[in-house]
């Protein structure tokens, strides 16, 4: 099957306009009739939930948490882009376009893209009508924050808390739609295969987590938004049950899995301690536009430092190496994710990690302290402070800015980041790559959809800091409202979906018998044991480097694992019950298969871009010597596969991306 | 260090609980309390045995799943965090940690330390929302301005997790602190304004018919809560209510 991406013709600007003018409509009375799944109740499935339901579909959606509000977007942090130009700075449409096509190393189709950037500033009039409590300036209007590899302020921001704030704004649009009964809430339910009648996709089976009973949903479509498969690493930002199922169901159902092996691995996160560890945790983005990240000049510093004997605030400013702006001038501590992460990755390979395991970097805001503290006693009109009092005041900016990330930061750590810099290193934290969809944010089954994280398409092969957010909600608040109803719009007379058919009747025996089977297996190891496993080759093979012998190598080992697997997993308990342990082993079952296909996607794709690193296709000298080469000639395209049995077996299909309005060039943050 | 852990393990909403005694070994001071009740749980796969359900996910104190009760405290010795955030640091070799779920009429155990706490969602149904349909076409976001104060307030509230532990804190269960907080952000914010009325009418209606209790002022909750939500949120509720009863 050929892809087609039904990008709409027209100039750039126009696509979207026109789009909605031409598209199919359903009439309010018979949206009445219409019923639609949705999986996932984070950014992109809660605010397609309650628009959906507002637009007068009958809506049944889905959550593993008790709550739509627990969803892992209540975790983002720093911030969410829209082109408003508050600040007067020069933003517009076309320059978050721009950013983000660069930011992803053209690698993203610039339909989506501008698409994107076009409806961002909707999203903030949409959220502050809901209440959304963003932080506001003494005059009452909106504040604006930067964030890595651009060069304007169009971040909004609730604290250290956005994500939060925003889910909450979607959970409480939802929440007036399920008392309305416009929204069916399933809580504490888990999709585990999507039903696909005559070439759609109709329904769902899904497990009801407390009494372990399998469920058929039916509907006219049915909407994916169950996030990233950032935990095949085992370790990342990712919640403990962030998963891939419901994406990867559906990818052996049909629907094409697109550049997995674009994972962002995220700069500035507290490093690990410990083997016991179970998952890591970020430290957002925004302190780079405050912090300064240094690791001492000299070995002798460094091994002083790992010693205890000395401590890093000993260090002058000259016995210190600020990496970041040494090597990137232009952007200093605010150049993208994955340059900032692969910089902290080479100074920790060269010997200079500043911890026992050699693996952390400092980010530092004793000069934030002292910046702000200057403007605060100017302000104060306080004569000649003394240090100590410029820090004080200085201190309490900080604070005010990002006070929560600081506390969160000294409960793990148990270090006081006010007084020592904090220690940070990158981890696992964004997948780009999920599910292929065209314009329309379909899957290549009809009537699936795939939406948020979840999808592939528009954040190349790196997302920019606070992109995450706006294409959650740019997704399901106004992109695909319009696009599913064009598809809806030719079922307005087929009436209710039985759930009778042999089509769910084979789909929830599949479902039953490999929940059999993890219950009566009886085998030796725990679920975590493999899992584990399967991060380890992961993170050593296909995480911030990766080259081909490796790749190769991590493919034969995760199928190796696999194997293991299904040998002798453990799970105890039973099936028709609460058991976590039962989730998990279906989980990291569909990681182990995922895991495969993406080092076969990293190994096929053998050139550097975004946060893909392939080691043999490095700039070799000029003043770019180090930096990640990329090979338009070869690859300018999204590899989207499709399942045939064994991961090592699926096929490849090329979606050429076209670059008409954006040119296409080295990235560079120098 | 070494530790007996005194748990609650009950194997569904109708059966009899019981505490259960545990013993774990070479628990790393730096660890956090959840990543101690993993080294718990795989030592109970390894053997065997049902390892022990409680709620959890983000692990770094955002989303409100995990809700334990720990040595008679909600999410345990520490203030300000949650229980993902409690570190083993808290803790000496030899310790006995008692460890019960949220206990709360209106938040039935659903098994060992997972509570239903559906109830909280009911309320919020019941008007923790504005009435705004997605449009595009909504005002500006810079058409209102709102004080940076007012602004900042409504934040402090809305910073809630919904994670329960004021209910599990007080000795009358009382939802009033989440109940005021989530009533407060849209009392202080201009948009809030047009529904207040009903919202905190329909809000308190509803957590009554849930079984919480009332509020006797003790303020255990916000000692105990992780994100600091303060009582004036109460007391913004009950000036709230009271002002929603006089309109009729």
């Amino acid at each position: 099957m050929a892809l087609d991406s039904k990008v709409p013709k027209g100039s750039i600007k126009d696509k979207w306009t026109d789009y909605k003018n031409n598209i199919n409509l359903v009439n309010p009375a018979n949206k009445r009739h219409i019923d639609v799944i949705v999986v996932g109740t984070g950014l992109a499935g809660g605010s397609a939930a309650a628009t959906l339901a507002e637009l007068g579909y009958n809506v049944k959606a889905f959550a593993y948490q008790d709550s739509p509000r627990r969803a892992h977007s209540i975790a983002a942090q720093g911030g969410i882009n829209a082109a408003k130009n508050y600040q007067g700075d020069g933003d517009s449409t076309y320059r978050l376009f721009y950013d983000t096509v660069k930011g992803g190393d053209y690698r993203s189709r610039e339909a989506n893209v501008y698409r994107l950037a076009e409806v961002s500033a909707n999203i903030i009039d949409q959220c502050v009508a809901q209440g959304v409590p963003f932080a506001r300036d003494y005059g009452g209007l909106l504040d604006n924050r930067s964030f890595g590899g651009v060069l304007v302020s169009r971040t909004f921001y609730a604290k250290g808390q956005t994500g939060q704030q925003l889910l909450l704004g979607a959970y409480s649009a939802m929440n007036r739609q399920i008392a309305r009964g416009k929204i069916e809430m399933f809580n504490r339910h888990e999709m585990l295969d999507v039903v696909v009648v005559d070439g759609k996709a109709r329904g769902i089976i899904a497990r009801n987590l407390i009494t372990g009973e399998i469920e058929r949903h039916s509907a006219h479509a049915v909407v994916v938004g169950s996030g990233g498969y950032g935990n095949v690493y085992f370790l990342s930002t990712n919640a403990m049950g962030s998963n891939a199922t419901a994406a990867w169901k559906i990818h052996k159902k049909g629907a094409y899995f697109a550049n997995p092996c674009y994972t962002q691995i995220h700069p500035t996160c507290i490093p690990r301690s410990g083997d016991y560890q179970s998952k890591l945790t970020l430290m957002s983005e925004s302190l780079r536009n405050d912090g300064r990240i240094w690791v001492p000049k000299n070995m002798e510093d460094v091994m002083a430092i790992r010693e205890g004997r000395k401590k890093p605030t000993d260090l002058s400013e000259d016995e210190r190496d600020y990496y970041l702006e040494r090597r990137y001038p232009a952007f200093g501590n605010l150049v993208p994710r994955d340059v900032a992460s692969r910089a902290a990755k080479e100074r920790c390979d060269a010997g200079y990690g500043v911890n026992a395991t050699g693996e952390a970097v400092y980010l530092d805001f004793a000069s934030a302290f002292e910046r702000y503290g200057k403007e605060q006693a100017k302000i104060h009109n306080i004569q000649n402070p003394s240090p100590a009092k410029i820090k004080e005041l200085g201190q309490a900016i900080v604070e005010a800015k990002y006070g929560n990330l600081f506390q969160m930061y000294e409960k793990i750590v148990d270090q006081n980041p006010y007084e020592t810099p904090m220690m940070i290193y990158p981890a696992v934290h964004y997948t780009m790559g999920g599910v292929w969809v065209d314009y329309n944010l379909m899957t290549t089954i009809p009537g699936c959809y795939c939406i948020g994280e979840a999808n592939f398409s528009d954040h190349g092969a790196n997302r920019l800091g606070a992109s995450a957010l706006m294409q959650g909600l740019a997704d399901g608040y106004f992109v695909l409202p319009y696009t599913i109803g064009d598809y809806l719009s030719s079922d307005i007379r087929t009436g209710a979906i039985s759930t009778d058919s042999k089509e769910f009747e084979e789909a929830e025996k599949e479902v039953t018998e490999r929940i059999n089977f993890f219950v009566n297996n009886k085998g030796t190891k725990s679920v975590d044991y493999f899992h584990k496993k399967l991060g380890k080759v992961m993170w050593d093979k296909a995480g911030m480097s990766r080259n081909a012998k490796g790749l190769t190598e991590a493919m034969a080992e995760i199928k190796a694992i696999r194997e293991e697997f299904w040998k002798e997993v453990s799970v105890p308990g039973t099936a028709d019950e609460m058991n976590p342990e039962l989730e998990k082993a279906g989980r990291v079952a569909d990681f182990l298969e995922l895991g495969e296909l993406f080092a076969k996607d990293a190994l096929m794709r053998a050139e550097s871009c975004g946060g893909h690193f392939r080691e043999e296709s490095a700039e070799l000298d000029g003043p770019q010597k180090g930096e990640a080469k990329r090979n338009d000639k070869d690859f300018a395209f999204v590899a989207a596969w499709e399942y045939k049995g064994e991961p090592a077996d699926a096929v490849l299909h090329k979606e050429e991306l076209e670059f008409k309005d954006i040119e296409l060039k080295q990235r560079s943050y120098k | 260090m070494n530790l007996t852990l005194k748990i609650w393990r009950q194997k569904d909403s109708k059966a009899k609980g019981q505490m259960v005694d545990y013993k774990v070994t070479d628990i790393s001071e730096h660890m956090s309390f959840l990543e101690m009740m993993d080294v718990l749980n795989e030592q109970l796969v390894n053997s065997g045995e049902e390892p022990v359900a409680f709620d959890h996910d983000c692990r770094e104190g955002i989303c409100g799943m995990c809700s334990m009760h720990i040595n008679g405290e909600a999410h345990g010795p520490d203030r300000g965090i949650t229980t993902c955030q409690l570190h083993m640091r808290m803790f000496k070799d030899g310790d006995t940690i008692t460890i019960e779920p949220w206990r709360a009429t209106a938040f039935p155990v659903i098994k060992d330390l997972v509570v239903d706490r559906t109830a909280f969602e009911r309320i919020q149904q019941a008007g923790g929302y504005i009435s705004v349909n997605t449009s595009g076409n909504t005002q500006d976001a810079n058409s209102i301005p709102i004080s940076k104060h007012a602004a900042d307030e409504a934040m402090d509230a809305a910073t809630c997790i919904g994670c329960g532990a004021c209910v599990a804190s007080c000795k009358n269960s009382s939802a009033m602190l989440f109940v005021g907080a989530k009533v407060s952000q849209y009392a202080l914010l201009p948009q809030g304004q047009v529904e207040a009325a009903d919202r905190v009418r329909n809000m308190v209606e509803q957590m009554d018919k849930e079984g919480f209790g009332n509020c006797t002022n003790t303020g255990a909750c916000e000692v105990e809560c992780p994100k600091g939500i303060s009582l004036e949120n109460i007391a913004r509720m009950n000036r709230e209510y009271l002002a929603a009863t006089f309109k009729g």
